[in-house]
């Protein structure tokens, strides 16, 4: 029977045309429409760690104060840490590992002569950096603690550098010239690029893009420049050194706390070291602290734009506008075969079988508009991918689960559609259709 | 026009005709609100920065070793720039307006003030720089050479002067006589004095949302020769040599250091650049307006359609009753105007009470309830459109249907 209605259903589809290429355009435009947000945001906004997020988390520490510098966070704690308490936790070791990070930039000269030097990305971290983001070696391994305490110049490149300036071949033990000075590879990372870029979360977190990772130690030592932002309560200070010993922050701090008592335990840490630093007299306020995992952390720092969240709202009203007229066009279609409808309930057939058999042809229109809104969906993307920043999109794709979520909101919406345009069907009465022919 | 047959015939066809009521409703809700997103990020994109954009580039440039005279460098840097054929002018600076990011200062009246008056941008710049920039220059003077003091990392010289703009001027000195007054910046214990005042100049962030936003124009120049390693170089050209002038400006930096990293971006490339975004989610946003509309349009003329096609007996009796074409296609027009004008009265509270949703959700600006009711109208105009081909085919009907019984 399920196929005969299937079967009847196609004959339908054929037989009102245009009424049928309206229905299957509204629902396809409709799902075309909030599939491609729902993809967009479901990228911007996924775990881009899955395994670890729950166990690698930030410290905060209030050691802005409240008043005049009060953070632009929701909270209005210090996103990021001063040098000085950046050292204390690290020294501290109160975490199973930690890492204190900052960015650079350094001028990169290649081996060879020919090529034109270029601006490298730097990222200055500690050794426990790698296993604690889980990053993978393709050649080589993590620098070791102790080159991390003697400030050692060595390097760590990524996958693409590696690609470019040593033809993807091994380079660990070969050096290479940053800013002037010689550093000596120790690893190579594999394809390695976590969606949203979470453990320094700069300006545009879709598109921070590394090139060597080199000892936090040695940049301080070397005097690297720190760049992103600083913020200061006070002057801003002169020189090196006195950026170090000021308020300002600037450093992210990471550590790995394996499970919740150790977390809880770490939180504790924290408070007892603000109130140490409020006894010796670097704090003259209560010191909040916190503690964020990945997830809290990201949505803290609101990685997903506002656009993304306006245009998925846009977006599904215009799905339920064009489910609406899916609903108003359903009714008409069937409506219009309420003479056949008298017929065949004439013929002995069930107010049932008739619904069943309407519901099976809402179906049917809904899987066309389902797979004809895959299409327009990859239109979306496609635009979208061409129309926003490239830090604004990540890397969007369709992929099965999307196929799947795709047919099943087509045929489900407008099954709930047509439900009642399907029940009014049903409730044709046989011997007013009989007689009107 | 009888509004009595309208009613009833209406009452029987409830559900269509709410079903158009509502899908108008719904549709005028998210419309106004896309519109006025599309109306707000389009003038947000719009400002100007009140720099002469189309002659202005900055050329970045980086040495691969340290070098051991950066002043000297910057000094020949600037004076090869100057000398080239179709420029105007050139300064060193630190930043520029649509750049992203840059420094921020908060501006205090006295040394113990806890909060700042205002926020500012802060430029480094000296007596070249209104002249390569285009700035306006309403109030004061330009920098002397004497004033310009020498900065670098580890050593910021002594200054006693800035210009700022008119947006800082007045939220710092309401009564307008900011000029000549001192203010505290970037130290908390030296005053600077206020010398000249320029009509606009935006700061280097463009957020349409966030602290950023709130001093969009509140900059500052501080009479600073910036020196570092990593410079940046304004060079304005004269008009319509600028594309010529920024190739002779790399080949002349590149002879003077063959090695040295040098990228170049237009003040033009910066503002698309700063405003993709925006631009992006105005396409966007366009793209669904227009294609609510059709789907809405399309949904009316589908409906209506069916009703025709349903009545095609009784409209045959009235015209062999005496109707005339223009009163079948009246009763349509008038029947669709009384769905639009329910849709389109819930329709607006639907986008204001919509839009007050976003405005407290998504940091989206408050709209502006007048276009609540324009888009009130585009829906009765849309409904009477889509109404016209089926209501046309309505009174085309022969009078003779009515006769022939089916």
């Amino acid at each position: 029977m399920f196929s005969y209605y299937i079967d009847l259903g196609l004959r339908s589809l054929r037989r009102n045309a245009v009424l049928t290429i309206l229905l299957v355009t509204a629902i396809a435009v409709g799902i075309g429409a909030s599939m491609t947000t729902l993809t967009v945001f479901r990228a911007m906004s996924g775990d881009p760690i899955p395994r670890k997020s729950a166990r690698l988390f930030v410290p905060q520490i209030d050691s802005r104060g409240p008043g005049a510098g009060a953070e632009p966070t929701d909270d209005h704690l210090a996103d990021r840490l001063t040098y000085i308490d950046a050292m204390a936790l690290m020294k501290a070791h109160a975490a199973k590992r930690q890492t204190a990070i900052y960015a650079s930039a350094l001028a990169l000269r290649p081996a060879d002569p020919k090529e034109k030097p270029f601006r490298a990305h730097v990222r200055l971290i500690y050794a426990d950096f790698f296993p604690m983001f889980d990053v993978p070696f393709l050649y080589g391994h993590p620098w070791s603690a102790s080159q991390d305490e003697n400030h050692e110049p060595v390097i760590v490149i990524t996958r693409s550098l590696n690609d470019r300036e040593f033809g993807g071949l091994n380079s660990v033990g070969k050096l290479l010239d940053l800013g002037g000075k010689s550093y000596t590879i120790v690893g190579v990372i594999d394809r390695w690029e976590p969606i949203p870029q979470f453990y320094d979360i700069g300006r545009t977190p879709f598109a921070g893009k590394d090139d060597v990772f080199m000892p936090f130690t040695h940049g301080i030592e070397q005097q690297i420049p720190i760049m992103g932002s600083t913020n200061c309560n006070s002057d801003v200070p002169v020189g090196f050194d006195a950026r170090l010993n000021s308020d300002c922050i600037w450093g992210r701090f990471w550590v790995e706390l394996p499970t919740p008592e150790d977390a809880a335990e770490y939180r504790t840490f924290l408070d007892n070291y603000a109130s140490e630093q409020r006894r010796v007299g670097r704090y003259n306020w209560p010191a909040r602290t916190q503690l964020r995992d990945v997830m809290t952390w990201l949505k803290y720092n609101h990685v997903v734009p506002g656009e993304v969240r306006i245009l998925i709202l846009v977006s599904f009203g215009f799905l339920l506008v064009c489910l609406l007229n899916a609903m108003g066009l359903m009714l008409a279609k069937l409506m219009g075969r309420a003479p056949d409808i008298g017929v065949r309930r004439a013929l002995g057939a069930s107010r049932a079988a008739i619904f069943w058999q309407c519901l099976v042809e809402t179906g049917v229109v809904g899987l066309a508009g389902g797979l004809f809104g895959l299409v327009l969906t990859a239109l979306g993307l496609w635009a979208a991918r061409s129309l926003l920043p490239s830090d604004f999109i990540a890397v969007t794709h369709l992929d099965a689960a999307d196929v799947l979520v795709a047919l099943v909101l087509g045929i489900g919406s407008t099954i709930v559609a047509g439900l009642y345009p399907t029940w009014r069907a049903s409730h044709v009465q046989p011997a007013w259709q009989l007689k009107a022919q | 026009m009888e509004l009595r047959p309208i009613l009833s015939a209406m009452r029987r066809n409830k559900f269509g005709a709410v079903l158009i009521a509502v899908q108008m409703s719904v549709t005028l809700a998210f419309l106004v609100n896309s519109l006025s997103l599309i109306e707000q990020r389009l003038a947000h994109s719009a400002r100007p920065t009140g720099v002469d954009e189309a002659d202005l580039f900055v050329i970045s440039t980086e040495p691969v070793d340290s070098l051991h005279d950066p002043a000297a460098r910057e000094s020949d840097d600037v004076a090869a720039l100057r000398s080239l054929e179709g420029v105007t002018d050139a300064y060193a600076t630190n930043d520029y307006p649509l750049a992203g990011g840059g420094m921020a200062m908060s501006v205090q009246l006295t040394p113990e003030q806890k909060v700042g008056s205002a926020l500012t941008a802060y430029y480094f710049g000296d007596e070249h720089t209104l002249g390569t920039l285009g700035l306006k220059l309403i109030a004061g003077r330009n920098f002397t050479a004497d004033e310009i003091a020498t900065r670098t990392e580890s050593d910021i010289g002594a200054i006693s002067s800035v210009i700022v703009t008119k947006a800082l001027a007045d939220k710092v000195f309401p009564g307008g006589d900011a000029l000549g007054k001192s203010i505290y910046m970037e130290s908390d214990t030296k005053s600077v004095r206020i010398v000249g005042i320029v009509e606009r100049m935006q700061t280097p962030f463009y957020g349409v949302t966030g602290v950023v936003s709130t001093f969009a124009e509140n900059s500052t120049i501080a009479p600073y020769r910036y020196i570092d390693k990593y410079a940046n170089y304004m060079v304005r050209a004269k008009p319509g040599q600028r594309d010529r002038v920024i190739n002779a400006a790399e080949a002349t930096l590149r002879q003077m250091d063959s090695e040295r990293i040098i990228t170049i971006k237009t003040l033009s490339q910066a503002r698309t650049d700063a405003y993709r975004g925006d631009h992006g989610l105005v396409a966007l946003l366009g793209a669904v307006c227009v294609a609510l509309l059709a789907i809405t349009a399309f949904g009316i003329v589908g409906l209506t359609s069916y009703w025709v096609s349903q009545r095609r007996r009784q409209i045959g009796i009235r015209r062999a009753l005496g109707a005339t074409r223009q009163a079948i296609l009246r009763y349509f027009q008038t029947e669709n105007l009384m769905i639009a004008a329910a849709g389109a009265a819930v329709g607006v509270m639907c986008a204001i009470a919509l839009n007050l949703w976003m405005v407290r959700s998504f940091e989206v600006v408050r709209m502006d309830n007048s276009r609540a009711l324009i888009g009130a109208l585009i829906m009765l105009g849309l409904g009477q459109l889509a109404v016209l081909y089926p209501a046309l085919r309505a009174a085309s009907i022969p009078p003779a249907l009515a006769t022939r019984g089916g």
